[in-house]
């Protein structure tokens, strides 16, 4: 069946559509990773977005059981080139139409995606819809005009946890899957509280793989009940939409500072810097992808990272005791900060990878020896 | 950390000769590398034999030394220049190994030579067996079991760990000879007996097959601070049990999740730093159990090789000269990537579209090996594709490879193998299916045409059924195409989807029985046109700023074209017998030329490992399919003010006359011109014309005529097919039976032009001359004395220029005739004629006005940039104006002799014929005849013995020359060794011969003492069908115990007097700049 994404700055692309079908609403983002986009499709920090993929051949693996990042798909839409017609490998269950058919998300195939994706660059990341209707673009486009924009949506509320719970699930391996680990009556483990703002289950696998008995609570879950569980640190999560506007998650991490070792990621890392009395922007159009370089300032090193991010904290952190710890090389960009201070950091990219390369993991071990140093 | 000042002046090794498993992508690396370092303001030192390279250029290094990549001259050349450091990693395995040799030989140490890149103990951690093996148990990664034993009791312990299928190496062997794969125990013994007696240490190595496991590769760099990253990941389409070098390969990886390529990510890193590989590139390979995903290292490569030029390709990420950047001390961060201008090269490649490589195969030309892939090399060259589908990228590939088809057609005639008349022999089909022919490709697609499964196909082949549903998704939509019958009925839709598949207007015309042009036509009026799209390694996230491009059925457009003046070149194509790296040296030199003169320059090229579809050398670069429909694309799009298509070989050469009907622009020599001395019949009237003789000839389109006319020339004939390049399928024909023969054979092999017969001039001499012309003044490049005789292809022949055995006032007519004819063909550029002398009388034996193989060499032996000077010419320029006016008299002499892959091919015959067989060539460079050839001859990897054992057995018509011959090498203290005939003759001049047996006559013969190591060099000439047969086996063990061998008596004679000139005194090296101090620089 022939689909169409209408782009609100009036630009319209004809394609086939597959997964589910109907409309669809949402800013459209561009992911350049070649790989992992059953990772990608069950992230929830794409909560309100079409995920556009730059790689044309998507589906080729199919779907598996193990590789989701979440319950179920958050995107609004999935935007690619060519639809794989056979799964091929041998941990794939069913295929990627169907996934996203069961899920009720619009997929849209045969359009030029490299079009598409210059002119995201070009023009910057925009409300787009997808419909089955192509009889009258204008009403489409017009619908994307009125679709509001990532800028002050507080889009957490609708992928965070409505009860704490707690995490057992380590990392995985190819031979016998995910690990199952309890870290019960264990010394050297680690009482961690991560606050879900979205939180990918990759980063629930590498805490609890490291030494973490993690718990995970709902985010608005205020500081003193945090405070009050005795945590030996605050894990600070991942997720969608303007950290600005998720200002109860800042308020109480403002009330964590200082008292418990705090380490963020993604959108954490956006909501503790304005806790710090940072700011945050939205970037063009954003960093997603599995390829891009940080330099670590300390070690001068680089690093190879996973990135999934549509707003950015400014350089200018407004706290004379934060300093910027590494940068993205491709735009100089802020990419982690540090507390002078207090046990407290973060970085923009993805330690957990999944999808992507896995360089910063060990950022997990050194949340694990602050979190000792600290207790 | 900014680069090196410590170091000043650093030696760079060249790979050598093209030979198959090593071609030009190390001219490739080494050209990027000696550009990287020059930049740096480096001193670069070069070593390599090769003259067709764009790196032995004087503008690529301060010191070209262009003399034989063995340790030997190495160590000379480092005493002699001293150099600070020596960059290993360029010149593929033969640049590893000599490098490795002379820091073995105290060489480095004593002049305080650094290793950089890769040093000493990385090189061998990395390619000794056992020290990887340990090397990867260190972390945690699995290998394939496998063991070294000296005995079939060893074997047989080892096998058990192992299990069955278990693959053979014996150790040692040049080709793998010996080796093999054992199914079963009934197997067993026996090939493990043969591999043991093979083997020189009588060792061998036995290792699990891991046959029908997937095979990957990733491209690693690393930088002298520890960063690392992935370049590029590859899948082979072919399952484990066929080298990489001859798999149809996939980039990036397409049937990997996140997680196995993570897998396989991090294991490539660890094993980098495990080797210990400081800087630079490396290639890793791995296999992958389809069933559960189960990995193992197959090898690791410290080095830039075929596929890192491959991945520099298809990614935009130029490997080699990044990796010489790290090797003088920066760091990835600090490198800049040239497409996007504003990010680090520190990233990892992101791709939006697939790549496809697939080799190409000359088992026509050694058809008594049989066409089947194993874990030895044996294509000759490759062609890669970018599409934004897996379906377009491999049905453009197809259409790249110039075998005669147009896409995944049902009637591709394979080598003879295989017609699928039959169309319910199935079984035949599955049988096919089970051995990895060459062309396994082609029944695939025949079996799922025919209603096998993706799944049953699967289980036969063990290709991936990614690929199969693919193939199937092509095939499929063929069927609906050839239902809707002619083209009008097609829908524009329709129409669209199938070039959005790869399907080429050709392969459509012939689905839909109506002509090429039609499809065009049609596609033209219903705007159904292909967009070009950018290379950029960032998926669009950043502006490209290299117009690196490819062509794709999409909506936007990225071309860009520019509105200056612009030239645009054809490239060679895939490398092949007869149409090699020359071609693109010429196409490379046309693009430097015309930049100079301020042109925009566009490369058009399918080619992966060249020089020419470097995003650096040209302004453009189309990486495209060199076929009529795909360059017009191009033209269409670019409108350039002129086209060369005389560069690059047949493949451009082949378009020119339809090109220019469609109103393409094509400068130099008209297509009329060259179809002039292309056209048998009109070539005769040009040469009646100006008086100039040629071998008596004819043209026949059937036996009969073709009877008649060897009738009348009288045999011997020599015959071939018209418009081909490397003489394929040229014969000498000795009576009416043979022409017979030939004639339903070559027929075949060229059915839609007639077969050319010729008087075979026996005994006469050959020679090639270079010209060049700008329709005024024509000036001879250099005139090349053939060293063996006519009736050896010109492309396998050795040569000297000058001339040094014909008259001077010969040759000068020789000149003179060049002169006319190039006058009457109005050749503008350049120009190639090959002569023939016999009894002082000459003949023309073909005029080919385009450039011809031995352009890089004659251009390095007189030092004039000949295809420069030509692209000048024909974008306008006189010669005057270059001042190139008068021939260049040199006082030095340069032999070229060339490098063949007998080898490789298991029951293939070493002598030399009229069909070219040879690879590669090298270049010798001296003050004297012998010294020159004795380089030439060490330089293709040749021991000359400096005493010992010659054996001679030589045809009835040879003898009295090979009389010189044995007198000679016995005064310079070698011994004799002949058959009875042969050896009569010897005594009877009264020399002391020693007597061996033929094999025919029985037990010690002289397959026995060649393979006893008792002799240390052959002269073998034969005649005739039943003596070339009974001699076969001498000339092959000859060749697997690697000694010189002279086929030819012109040979020897050039062999004997390389012996004495080794015996005045030693070899005496000298750069390239060094032997044009003294001579006025043109341009």
């Amino acid at each position: 069946m022939e689909g169409i994404l209408a782009l609100a700055d009036g630009r319209t692309f004809k394609g086939t559509l597959f997964g589910a079908i109907g409309e669809a609403e949402g800013e459209v983002v561009f992911n350049t990773s070649m790989y992992g986009y059953q990772e990608v499709l069950t992230d929830p920090s794409y909560c309100g977005q079409m995920v556009l993929m730059t790689y044309p051949l998507i589906g080729n693996c199919g779907i598996n059981p193990e590789d989701f990042e979440s319950n179920h798909p958050y995107l609004s839409a999935f935007i690619i080139k060519e639809l794989s017609g056979i799964p091929s490998n041998w941990r794939s269950r069913e295929t990627l139409d169907e996934f996203l058919k069961e899920h009720g998300v619009v997929g849209l195939q045969g359009i030029d995606t490299r079009a598409l994706t210059r002119h995201i660059r070009d023009k910057g990341a925009q409300q787009a819809v997808i419909s089955h209707d192509l009889s009258n673009p204008d009403v489409l486009i017009q619908k994307a005009k009125k679709s509001p924009s990532m800028v002050g949506q507080d889009l957490v509320q609708q992928v965070t946890c409505k009860e704490p719970y707690e995490w057992n699930e380590g990392d995985w391996n190819l031979h016998t899957g995910y690990s199952q680990l309890s870290h019960n009556g264990l010394k050297e483990s680690f009482f961690v509280v991560a606050y879900d703002f979205g939180i990918k289950r990759n980063i629930l696998r590498r805490l609890t793989q490291v030494g973490c008995k993690v718990k995970v609570v709902p985010a608005t879950t205020p500081a003193e009940t945090v405070l009050k569980m005795k945590p030996d640190g605050v894990f600070l999560s991942n997720g969608p939409g303007d950290p600005a506007a998720v200002s109860y998650a800042i308020q109480n991490v403002r009330d964590l500072i200082g008292k418990v070792p705090i380490f963020g990621i993604c959108l954490g890392h956006q909501i503790l810097n304005l806790a710090l009395g940072g700011t945050t922007y939205k970037l063009r159009f954003g960093h997603h992808g599995s390829n891009q370089p940080v330099m670590d300032l300390d070690r001068r090193k680089v690093e190879i990272t996973s990135q999934n991010h549509g707003f950015a904290v400014d350089n200018k952190t407004g706290n004379d005791d934060v300093e910027v710890t590494c940068i993205n090389l491709n735009d100089q960009t802020v990419e982690g900060i540090r507390h002078k201070k207090y046990p407290v950091s973060s970085v923009q990219y993805h330690p957990e990878a999944s999808p992507g390369p896995q360089d910063s993991s060990y950022l997990f071990q050194n949340f694990i020896t602050l979190m000792k140093e600290n207790r | 950390m900014p680069k090196r000042t410590d170091i000043e002046k650093v030696l760079i090794i060249g790979a050598g000769p093209i030979i198959i498993g090593q071609a030009c992508e190390f001219d490739y690396s080494g050209t990027q590398a000696c550009k990287a370092l020059k930049e740096e303001g480096y001193q670069v030192i070069l070593v390599n034999s090769n003259p067709a390279t764009i790196m032995t250029d004087v503008d690529f290094a301060d010191k070209t030394y262009i003399e034989p990549v063995t340790p030997e001259v190495v160590a000379k050349i480092i005493e002699k220049e001293k150099p600070d450091a020596l960059l290993p990693t360029m010149g593929g395995q033969t640049g590893l190994n000599t490098a490795l040799a002379v820091a073995e030989m105290g060489v480095l140490a004593k002049h305080n030579v650094e290793m950089i890149g890769a040093d000493v103990d990385t090189i061998h951690k990395a390619e000794d067996r056992q020290q990887f093996n340990e090397a990867m148990a260190r972390i945690g990664l699995q290998v394939a079991p496998s063991g070294y034993a000296d005995s079939v009791e060893q074997a047989w312990q080892i096998v058990k760990t192992t299990e069955f299928p278990a693959i053979i190496r014996p150790s040692f062997t040049l080709g793998g000879t010996g080796g093999g794969i054992a199914y079963s125990e009934a197997d067993f013994e026996r090939m493990v007996e043969w591999a043991l007696s093979a083997s020189p240490t009588r060792r061998i190595l036995i290792e699990k097959s891991l046959l029908g496991w997937k095979e990957y590769e990733l491209e690693v760099m690393r930088d002298i601070k520890d960063n690392v990253v992935i370049v590029c990941s590859i899948e082979n389409f072919d399952p484990m049990g066929i080298h990489t070098g001859d798999s149809i390969t996939i980039a990036p990886a397409q049937t990997l999740t996140d997680k196995e390529y993570q897998i396989m990510r991090n294991a490539a890193i660890d094993i980098i730093r495990e080797i210990g590989v400081e800087t630079g590139g490396s290639n890793i390979q791995f296999a992958i159990n389809p069933e559960n995903g189960e990995m193992m290292v197959i090898e690791m490569n410290p080095r830039v090789s075929r596929s890192s030029a491959l991945a520099s390709k298809a990614t935009g990420f130029p490997i080699a000269k990044i990796a010489a950047k790290l090797a003088i001390g920066y760091t990835l961060d600090e490198i800049r990537n040239d497409i996007t201008q504003v990010t680090p090269v520190s990233f990892e490649p992101t791709l939006d579209y697939c790549v496809v490589k697939i080799p190409r195969f000359t088992f026509e030309k050694f058809f008594k090996t049989p066409p089947l892939l194993t874990t030895q090399m044996k294509s000759v060259g490759e062609v890669m594709s970018i599409g934004r589908t897996f379906k377009e990228a491999l049905q453009k590939s197809l259409r790249s490879l110039e075998i005669g088809i147009s896409g995944l057609e049902e009637n591709f005639e394979s080598g003879g193998e295989l017609l699928h008349e039959n169309e319910s022999d199935l079984n035949k089909l599955r049988e096919m299916l089970a051995l990895p022919h060459w062309d396994r490709l082609w029944h695939i697609a025949a079996g799922l045409r025919r209603g096998l499964s993706v799944d049953e196909v699967y289980k036969i082949t063990a290709v991936d059924p990614w690929f199969l549903f693919n193939i199937k998704e092509i095939v499929d939509f063929e069927r609906e195409i050839i239902q809707t019958g002619f083209l009008d009925k097609l829908s524009d839709g329709d129409l669209r989807k199938a070039k959005q598949m790869g399907y080429s207007d050709l392969f459509l015309a012939k689905l839909l029985n109506c002509k090429e042009t039609e499809v065009n036509a049609r596609r033209q009026s219903a705007n159904i046109v292909p967009v070009f799209k950018r290379v950029d390694t960032c998926g669009a996230e950043f502006e490209a700023h290299t117009p690196y491009l490819y062509s794709t059925y999409e909506e936007e457009c990225e071309a860009n074209p520019s509105d200056k003046k612009k030239i645009m070149i054809l490239g060679g194509g895939p490398n092949r017998i007869g149409q090699g790296i020359e071609f693109d040296y010429c196409c490379v030199h046309a693009s430097f030329a015309l930049r100079e003169e301020n042109f925009e320059t566009i490369m058009v090229n399918c080619n992966p490992e060249t020089v020419s579809t470097d995003y650096d050398t040209s302004d453009r670069l189309y990486f495209e399919p060199l076929t009529y429909e795909d360059v017009l694309h191009i033209v269409q799009k670019e409108k350039p003010d002129g086209v060369i298509v005389q560069f690059g070989g047949q493949t451009p050469l082949r378009l020119a006359i339809a090109l220019e009907q469609a109103g393409v622009p094509i400068i130099g020599t008209s297509p009329d011109n060259i179809d002039r001395a292309e056209d048998r019949k009109r070539f005769k009237e040009v040469l009646e014309k100006l008086g100039i003789r040629q071998p008596k000839n004819g043209t026949a389109t059937s036996l009969e005529e073709a009877r008649t006319i060897a009738e009348e020339i009288g045999y011997p004939v020599m015959v071939r097919p018209s418009y081909v390049l490397g003489g394929r399928a040229m014969e000498i024909v000795y009576n009416q039976d043979s022409l017979d023969r030939y004639m339903r054979f070559a027929v075949k092999a060229s059915p839609e032009h007639p077969v050319l017969i010729d008087d075979f001039l026996d005994n006469a001499t050959e020679l090639d001359v270079d010209a060049i012309s700008d329709g005024q003044q024509v000036v001879i490049g250099g005139v090349m004395e053939h060293i063996e005789e006519a009736g050896v292809h010109s492309g396998d022949s050795a040569c000297s220029l000058p001339p040094f055995t014909i008259p001077l006032a010969i040759v000068d007519d020789i000149k003179q005739q060049t002169r006319e004819l190039a006058r009457e063909l109005n050749v503008i550029g350049l120009l190639n004629i090959q002569f023939a002398v016999r009894d002082g009388e000459i003949f023309v034996l073909e005029v080919n006005p385009r450039a011809s193989r031995t352009i890089p060499f004659v251009s390095k032996a007189i030092g004039v940039p000949l295809a420069k000077l030509a692209a000048k010419v024909m974008a306008g320029k006189t010669l005057s104006e270059l001042g190139f006016t008068e021939e260049r008299e040199i006082s030095h002499i340069a032999v070229k002799e060339s490098v063949f892959p007998f080898i490789k091919f298991s029951d293939v015959d070493i002598l030399l014929g009229p069909e070219m067989k040879s690879t590669g060539e090298v270049m010798g460079l001296d003050t004297s005849f012998g010294r020159a050839f004795a380089k030439s001859q060490i330089a293709t990897g040749i021991k000359l013995p400096p005493q010992g054992m010659v054996f001679i057995s030589v045809k009835e018509g040879d003898k009295s020359a090979v009389g010189k011959i044995g007198k000679s090498l016995v005064e310079l203290g070698y011994q004799l060794m002949a058959t009875r005939g042969t050896g009569d003759y010897l005594r009877n001049l009264g020399l002391e011969v020693a007597h061996i047996n033929k094999v025919k006559e029985g037990s010690p013969h002289i397959v026995e003492t060649l393979e006893a190591g008792k002799v240390d060099f052959m002269i073998n000439t034969t005649f005739g069908e039943q003596a070339v047969k009974d001699s076969f086996s001498m000339r092959r063990a000859s060749l697997t115990q690697n000694l010189p061998y002279c086929t030819t008596i012109p040979g020897a004679f050039a062999l004997v007097d390389a012996l004495q000139s080794l015996k005045t005194s030693s070899l005496s090296l000298s750069p390239l700049q060094d032997y044009w101090k003294n001579e006025i620089q043109t341009t």
